[in-house]
């Protein structure tokens, strides 16, 4: 029982340093980084590697956006076993949608309760 | 003081030395780490109230996406960022911010150009790269399943 918290502690702040080496290392942008741990993400779930990071890790592995990546191949994978070639276009934005749908109703709700603090952000 | 805009590019970056990476990378682990036990808490508890494995997922993501949300909404999370680096952003909860942020940002820009468009200033790209990067990882596993039959 606490192991698995142990185990998401250690595991999700690893692929988060991993993260901040990138940062303080190359000075990839925000945006290039979750690029790269999303497209990161597809590949290890494709390659069938991040499977066993979910179970042993799970919550340090699918709450990273390496599991948002590697939910994509696992969609794609289940729709293409379902309806053939034609799947390679659906799993994925079916896999995402709950965390797209939710980003974008919440952020609309948010801009519309909040003052923004004319700060804005870098790309 | 008369400066140009590189001038106190400069100044600025010479009054602001960078983190050293022995503050940062301990605060990136340990605030990412407790973003993923939070995860994996949340998933136990809906577990607990019965929902499968992958409905007890989803919800665990609405959960943080809405607590990101809300600590946006609130400059909580820009604030804790500062000091967490990619410890608040790798995690899906960075995802959701960097969608909130520029929504509430760019309002005063207008609903569609300012806050509907630059919602996905960073979300975009992401998507463009993961959703290409999934069609062509289907298209490959739907030919190696072929030459399995």
């Amino acid at each position: 029982m606490i192991m698995e918290y142990v185990w998401a502690f250690v595991i999700g702040g690893a692929i988060c340093v991993v993260g901040q080496l990138l940062i303080d290392l190359t000075k990839l942008t925000p945006a290039r980084i979750l690029t790269t741990y999303v497209v990161t993400g597809v590949v290890l779930g494709a390659l069938g590697w991040y499977q066993p990071l979910i179970d042993l890790a799970g919550g340090g592995a699918t709450v990273p956006l390496t599991g948002f990546g590697n939910l994509l191949a696992k969609g794609v994978r289940e729709s293409v076993d379902q309806y053939g070639i034609i799947g390679a276009f659906m799993g994925g934005f079916t896999n995402a949608a709950v965390g797209i749908a939710a980003a974008i109703v919440f952020g609309l709700l948010t801009a519309l309760a909040f003052k923004s603090s004319g700060s804005k952000i870098n790309e | 003081m008369n400066i140009s805009n590189q001038e106190y590019g400069e100044l600025a970056k010479r009054r602001s030395p960078a983190t050293p990476m022995y503050k940062t990378l301990p605060m990136a682990f340990v605030v990412g780490g407790l973003i993923c036990c939070l995860g994996e808490g949340l998933l136990n508890m809906y577990g607990a109230l019965g929902l499968s494995d992958e409905t007890a997922g989803a919800w665990t993501s609405v959960t943080l996406i809405f607590l990101s949300a809300l600590l946006t909404g609130l400059k909580l999370y820009d604030r804790i960022a500062q000091h967490a680096g990619a410890g608040t952003l790798v995690p899906i909860t960075g995802f959701a911010n960097s969608v909130v942020s520029p929504a509430l940002e760019f309002k005063s820009e207008g609903f569609v150009l300012g806050l509907g468009a630059k919602m996905f200033v960073i979300a975009g790209p992401v998507i463009v790269y993961g959703i290409s990067a999934s069609v062509l990882y289907g298209i490959i596993y739907y030919l190696i399943t072929l030459f399995q039959r």
